[in-house]
């Protein structure tokens, strides 16, 4: 999982994680963090199997890279598996040395292609639109949540439950509105 | 008790586990990768916790709690263990009386610290017991067992962790409960123990040998130092979070996994060292295991084909075994795994930060702005050093900004600048210090120039909270760890107190009195001190109406980019302001510098909704 600092992309993966332990599976996650609050590049390994080593996916073996922008899914595209789904985040936040005019954002195409070196499943998802849509970005995690749930063996009322367990009350709603746009975008997209 | 599973950070199981091990007492200063232990331990309410001015006191609280008869956390960064190490090492030779463990939370890779350092060495340097988890279920089981050799032997403990164990998630079952036999707290006079007198400390140090020859036939039998047989052919000998990546690299070996890595079970290496064809060690950093399993008599191999720099991965270990002979050559660099080239995207000041504005400030004086032309020839028209410290605002390094010259350690900025000043330097120098910063460690330093007569500028920036590590208070917000209100030490009269007479304190969101400021401690020849004052955005949210710009004044000078504010962005030849980054008329510098006049509220610009 892999974004933009400030993105929630923390707490998505904490939720993964536990909907993964509700439904079964060992666990281990690892977040990359540098060391900002905010506007760095983030990436969340998460692993689910039945016996899990090391926190760490090794390059070019990731089943799914969930990118939350669009320039950071052409960043991590390396650790995808042959053959591995990208989903990604129809949504560009350039970085300063972009507005800078030191360096130029991909456009989409290029942003295709780097990904194609590894697969041909690259899904773009209309998150960030969607989030703001319910009236808040900040639900843009539970977007991008939903999109990947229907690639994952957890049943919705786990997920569901393991959000009601992260998110305050009175905001879980409108999360639970978002996770099903995501799965029904993902579902609209043809991801399975 | 039910056992229970639950999805744990090593942070939080070496909170979980310490808690449950009848610690009552636990003191750090907050610190990546170890933040989260104290946070965790904050939040039982039966125990006492805090945030302390630094790791030295920390470090000098645990140990007057452990000498008082009650378990005693201290946790730390790496660094944060030099910062403690004189009491650590006088703990070291007094012992503890209750249990006592000390945390170094080690960075190898350098995610968030300034230098790359093996903490496993202090533990042979202070002669005392070292364990080391390789995830969570490990964090929270190995806590029992430390606090138990504290009192057996009398010694504190050091439980060393790294970045990737402490901020690694993984399945732990939570399978006891708090130990009711928390003790009771009663200090019991003993001078030869706790009174190191050089006539004492001459009757301890042999007893810290002994203790050592204990530990070591007590690690024989530890039952965390673990032979998982596998294969004849190779051994590796490895511990903490590399014992993970080993298994998945070497699946077919035989393992001789280490809990306790100082001192170490001799008969055991060699039991194990007998019964392979080749014992390697698999270590992130230094060959500390390497090198002492050498001194133990035993051949053993590692850091000639893993580095012993950065942090490890499974595919530097595949690349390793490779070089060793160990593994056939692992499927070489695609070229589709060339790493393209994109726009790196580096940490950066948030939007709305009070940092922006003193440092856009700082940059444009003293000809800093020069620095912007990359030209070596430039820097030597530079009339303004600023020596740095350690927070978020160290990121106003990195351009635009460019305003920093030098960052070491906590509190540096200002001895630095005293320093630079008595070499000479014809430059005005000005010292850059956060409020947590300066309380833990650049209090002594003001004292310092005080009474040598310094013509420093000191900038405290004072956004109220412990921003980098996550928003800790300190002694400055008056609210504790555990979340009371407290008195708060005000910085002001703190410094007028030692004897600063030029003291300033400006708004940290108004340019104009920034450069003042600034200007007028330039232009004197006595120390003086500049607080800036301004709520760190992230912390202290406030409802606030996003800026916009107006397309049609907006004459494209590119001022406003020169702040490297995040929100404010640059597409083709377009600046926009980013609406859901920007904190609006919390701010407001963009504004106060655009000589067009072309940013305002987003609702007073007349139907122009801009992008």
């Amino acid at each position: 999982m892999v974004g933009v600092g400030g993105q929630g992309i923390i707490l998505a993966s904490d939720i993964l994680g536990e909907a993964a332990l509700a439904a079964g599976y060992d666990v281990k996650k690892t977040d990359t963090l540098g060391m900002a609050q905010r506007g760095g590049s983030v990436v969340s390994h998460m692993r689910i199997a039945e016996k899990v080593w090391s926190p760490l996916i090794k390059e070019g073996e990731a089943d799914i890279v969930l990118a939350f922008e669009k320039l950071e899914a052409a960043r991590w595209g390396r650790y995808l598996r042959p053959g591995g789904v990208a989903i990604i985040n129809h949504h560009a936040m350039p970085p300063l040395s972009v507005s800078l005019g030191t360096h130029c954002y991909p456009d989409d195409e290029e942003i295709r292609d780097m990904l194609k070196r590894r697969t041909e499943r690259i899904y773009f998802v209309e998150g960030a639109r969607k989030a703001i849509e319910l009236g808040d970005i900040r639900v843009l995690n539970m977007v991008m949540l939903g999109c990947t749930s229907l690639l994952l063996p957890i049943n919705v009322r786990t997920w569901k439950e393991c959000m009601s367990q992260r998110i305050p009350s009175k905001i879980l709603k409108v999360n639970f509105t978002a996770f099903d746009l995501g799965r029904k975008e993902a579902s609209d997209v043809n991801l399975r | 008790m039910a056992k229970t599973k639950r999805l744990l950070s090593g942070n939080e199981a070496l909170a979980l586990g310490a808690y449950h091990a009848g610690v009552m007492v636990a003191a750090a200063y907050p610190g990546t990768p170890s933040t989260e232990i104290l946070e965790a331990m904050a939040k039982f309410d039966d125990i006492y916790a805090e945030w302390s001015t630094n790791e030295k006191v920390a470090m000098e609280l645990g140990m007057g709690a452990a000498y008082a008869g009650v378990r005693a956390l201290v946790s730390l960064k790496q660094v944060g263990l030099n910062v403690a190490s004189d009491p650590f090492m006088s703990a070291a030779i007094t012992g503890v009386n209750a249990g006592m463990v000390v945390i170094s939370a080690d960075d190898p890779g350098i995610h968030s610290t300034q230098s790359e350092q093996d903490n496993r060495h202090y533990a042979k340097f202070a002669k005392v017991p070292m364990l080391e988890p390789s995830d969570s279920q490990e964090a929270y089981d190995f806590m029992t067992y430390a606090f138990d050799i504290s009192e057996e032997f009398d010694t504190p403990v050091l439980l060393r962790t790294t970045t990737r164990i402490s901020h690694s998630k993984s399945v732990v079952e939570v399978n006891r409960s708090r130990a009711m036999n928390a003790r009771q707290s009663g200090f019991r006079h003993d001078l030869e123990k706790y009174v190191m007198l050089p006539v004492y400390a001459r009757l301890r140090a042999p007893l810290m040998e002994d203790r050592l020859v204990k530990l070591a036939a007590y690690a024989e039998s530890f039952p965390l130092n673990t032979i998982l047989w596998g294969g004849r052919r190779l051994g590796v000998v490895t511990s903490g979070v590399a014992y993970q990546y080993a298994r998945e690299v070497f699946p077919d070996a035989s393992f001789l996994k280490l809990g306790m890595t100082y001192p170490l079970p001799r008969n055991l290496l060699r039991q194990f060292a007998s019964e392979v064809d080749r014992m390697i060690a698999v270590e992130e950093l230094t060959p500390f295991l390497q090198e002492n399993i050498r001194a133990l008599g035993m051949e053993v191999t590692g850091k000639e084909f893993i580095p012993s720099v950065g942090e490890l991965n499974q595919r530097i270990i595949e690349e390793g075994g490779f070089r060793a002979g160990l593994l056939p050559e692992p499927s070489a660099r695609r070229e589709e795994d060339i790493v393209p080239e994109l726009p790196g995207r580096p940490p950066t000041l948030c939007s709305g930060c009070p940092h922006t504005g003193i440092f856009f400030v700082l940059s444009t004086m003293g000809q800093r702005s020069k620095l912007l032309d990359s030209d070596g020839k430039a820097q030597k028209e530079l009339k303004l050093i600023i020596t740095g410290d350690i927070g978020c605002y160290t990121l106003a390094t990195y351009p635009p900004l460019l305003a920093m010259d030098t960052t070491a350690c906590m509190g540096a900025s200002i001895g630095q600048a005293l320093g630079m000043e008595k070499a000479g330097v014809a430059s005005k120098v000005i010292a850059v210090i956060g409020d947590s910063t300066f309380l833990h460690s650049g209090i002594t330093g003001v004292v310092d120039g005080v009474y040598n007569k310094a013509g420093i500028t000191i900038i405290i920036l004072d956004n109220s909270t412990t921003a980098m590590t996550g928003h800790q208070d300190h002694p400055g917000t008056g609210i504790s760890a555990q979340g009371k209100k407290t008195r708060a030490v005000e910085l002001e009269p703190l410094v007028r107190g030692i004897g600063v007479e030029d003291v300033k304190v400006v708004d940290a969101f108004n340019v104009k009195a920034l450069r003042a400021a600034v200007r007028s401690s330039i232009d004197s020849p006595e120390m003086s001190v500049i607080i800036v004052r301004g709520d760190c955005p992230v912390h202290v949210r406030k409802q606030s109406e996003p800026m916009a710009v107006d397309a049609e004044k907006c004459d494209r000078c590119g001022t406003c980019l020169k702040i490297g504010c995040p929100a404010i962005q640059k597409e083709g030849e377009v600046v926009h302001i980013d609406t859901n980054l920007c904190v609006g008329d919390a701010c407001t510098i963009c504004q106060q510098l655009c000589p067009d006049r072309a940013i305002a509220l987003l609702s007073s610009l007349a139907g122009g909704k801009p992008k």
